[in-house]
């Protein structure tokens, strides 16, 4: 078997202290390889969003070890200064809205994170572009968000998520706000995503619906993983 | 990818108007400058009308602007006898209202001497007075025309001449008549009273001036000519130089600090709107500004995007209201006198006002949390 793309071991975090601490994860232990799409469930309050935040480098963790993409980013302590670059190199986020900015273009939107990777403006174009047509919103390149659809604004946003070609995909309740054809949809661009690139993709969710396409679930409770269960 | 301007674009209109609300306040501080340096151009305009070198006036008084001044009139025979001296003459300044088609307008009025120092150098149109009674030279400021008639204590005069911008330190317009009547008009103007005392031989006013003008021949030095002057107990000198400064520190100084500590306050005021407007412009980016962070935006971008548009605004808002003012010079009732070397400095001033007013905005993004653009 390949290394996993995502390692986590021991990860844990916790808000306060004393009598208010809450445990939020308590030692989790993870493996997430390329090309799977993986479901993280539980109840509200389990602790799904900060596991992803906690990947995402978003959240420092309390402790643990953990791997991105085969170079170990946290042990204890975060071994990167820069936490920004290590979310542009290797993650991208997908929100549960757009979160796309309301002054760019859709295409433009995109670019953003090429132009932050250094891109050259001809080169980000047309990479944009191609993204935009992949994810078939090629003819909305022009249209800003509030112009178009929740789906499409979805696409969008998970165009700018692959845009600096990262192995990692993090996703918390993509599909909240679509409909069920919708969220359909854009499952299976993440499932198309996660084969094509050969990125691992996770995805927080409540959503029964889409439960048929996730690769493997994880289910958290009160901070604590429970056993993976792989599907068919 | 200039992500500032794309915002900007985005809410043009918006922008457009906060930019053009700023714009009159500092259309206003422009204008206060422009005041400023039209009142001492007023100032020393009356003062340089006679292109003299040489200023005699009553001892111990430093006029005939800043300080009343009488002199006898003969001490301009006086002066002209001295060696180095080229040309004296006599002048006398009073001021006055008139009504000129039931309107009032005040006049600066001066009395000099024909064919010596004291009357205008420079005459826009008309011609200079040539006759010894009842002609005027006046500013256009009055709007009065040539060859128009205007009645003063008992004669009637005729406007002969005009020159341009010349008006005292209160912003009256100035009127030249010959020496002689200007004396009478003053005479006859003081009243009763001074003449019953003028008969009695206590003060005779026909026999006064304000101040004697000189100009110095080539060679000569007019600080050493005020020197010698001195010694004479009764009279005081002053060069050009020296009352020109004088008029400066006494006549605008009191100007310039009012108007000096009110652009301060107005820049101040100004420094907070744009503080404020760039403050909330930024918190209504607060979900754009954590998206971009967590997307991995590093804080030079995040402080660059808000620094350039209060730039642009403060940019923006500067060139409008310096062109606002700049058109609208001509409707103030004083003159306005926009310098291009107050522009520039009054540029550096917003310039430094945009990045400080800035620097609230910036704090409050560079505090947000990038998980602040998770959820709802
Ligand atoms: N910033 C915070 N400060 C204090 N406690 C927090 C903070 N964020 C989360 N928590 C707590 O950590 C626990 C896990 O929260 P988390 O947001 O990960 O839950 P979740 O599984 O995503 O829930 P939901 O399904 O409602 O989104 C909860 O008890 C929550 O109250
Ligand atoms: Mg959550």
């Amino acid at each position: 078997m390949t290394h996993p793309l995502i390692r986590l071991r021991g990860m844990a975090k916790h808000y306060g202290e004393g009598a208010t601490r809450v445990d939020a994860l308590r030692a989790v232990d993870m493996d997430i390889h390329a090309g799977s799409v993986v479901g993280l469930l539980g109840p509200s309050g389990s602790g799904k969003s900060t596991l992803l935040n906690l990947i995402g480098a978003i959240t420092d963790p309390s402790g643990g070890h953990m791997i991105l993409d085969g170079e170990t980013v946290y042990d204890g302590r975060w071994l990167r200064r820069d936490l920004r670059r290590l979310r542009l190199e290797k993650i991208g986020f997908i929100f549960q809205f757009h979160n796309l900015m309301p002054f760019l273009s859709a295409r433009e939107n995109v670019e953003v994170v090429l132009d932050l990777a250094g891109w050259p403006a001809a080169k980000r174009r047309e990479r944009a572009q191609s993204l935009l047509d992949y994810l078939q919103v090629g003819d909305k390149a022009q249209a800003k968000p509030a112009q178009l659809s929740g789906g499409q604004a979805q696409r969008i946003a998970i165009a700018r998520a692959l845009a600096n070609n990262p192995r990692i995909i993090l996703a918390d309740e993509p599909t909240a706000a679509l409909d069920s054809e919708r969220a359909a949809i854009v499952m299976d661009l993440l499932r198309k995503v996660a084969a094509d690139q050969g990125a691992a993709v996770v995805v927080v969710t409540h959503d029964d619906k889409i439960m048929n396409r996730l690769d493997v679930i994880h289910r958290l409770r009160e901070g604590v993983l429970q056993s993976p269960e792989e599907r068919t | 990818m200039n992500l500032a301007l794309r915002d900007i674009r985005h809410r043009a209109g918006r922008f457009v108007l906060t930019a053009v609300g700023l714009s009159l306040l500092l259309g206003v501080v422009m204008s206060m400058i422009g005041i400023y340096r039209g009142l001492v151009d007023d100032a020393l305009a009356l003062a340089r009308a006679p292109a003299a070198e040489l200023w005699v006036v009553e001892g111990g008084t430093r006029g005939p602007f800043a300080e009343a001044s009488r002199i006898p009139r003969d001490t301009r025979a006086a002066i002209a006898r001295l060696d180095g001296v080229a040309a004296a003459g006599a002048v006398t300044y009073q001021s006055l209202q008139v009504s000129v088609d039931g309107r009032p307008l005040r006049l600066f009025v001066v009395g000099h001497e024909l064919d010596r120092p004291g009357g205008p150098t420079a005459i826009a149109d008309g011609r200079a007075i040539e006759r010894s009674h009842f002609e005027l030279v006046v500013d256009r400021r009055t709007g009065l025309k040539l060859g128009e008639r205007l009645r003063l204590g008992t004669d009637t005069f005729t406007v002969v001449g005009r020159t341009k911008g010349q008006v005292d330190s209160a912003g009256n317009a100035v009127a030249y008549m010959t020496l002689s009547d200007a004396q009478k008009l003053q005479f006859t103007l003081e009243g009763a009273a001074a003449r019953n005392q003028a008969a009695r031989g206590e003060s005779p006013n026909r026999q006064q001036v304000n101040a004697v003008v000189a100009r110095v021949k080539p060679g000569h030095d007019p600080d050493e000519l005020a020197q010698s002057v001195r010694r004479w107990k009764h009279l005081a000198a002053l060069s050009q130089d020296q009352q020109e400064s004088l008029l400066l520190t006494s006549v605008v100084e009191k100007a310039r600090r009012q108007i000096g500590l009110f652009t301060a306050v107005l820049l101040a005021v100004s420094t907070v709107i744009i503080a404020l407007i760039i403050y909330t412009m930024t918190m209504d980016k607060m979900r754009e500004i954590a998206t971009l962070k967590l997307i991995g935006a590093p804080d030079r971008t995040i402080a660059g995007l808000i620094l350039q548009q209060s730039l642009a605004l403060g940019g923006l808002a500067f060139v409008t209201g310096t062109t606002l003012v700049t058109l609208a010079a001509g409707v103030f009732p004083r003159r306005v006198l926009i310098l291009p070397a107050d522009v520039a400095a009054l540029s550096l001033v917003v310039l430094t006002i945009c990045v400080v007013a800035s620097l609230f905005g910036v704090r409050y993004a560079l505090r947000v949390d990038p998980a602040r653009a998770l959820g709802g």
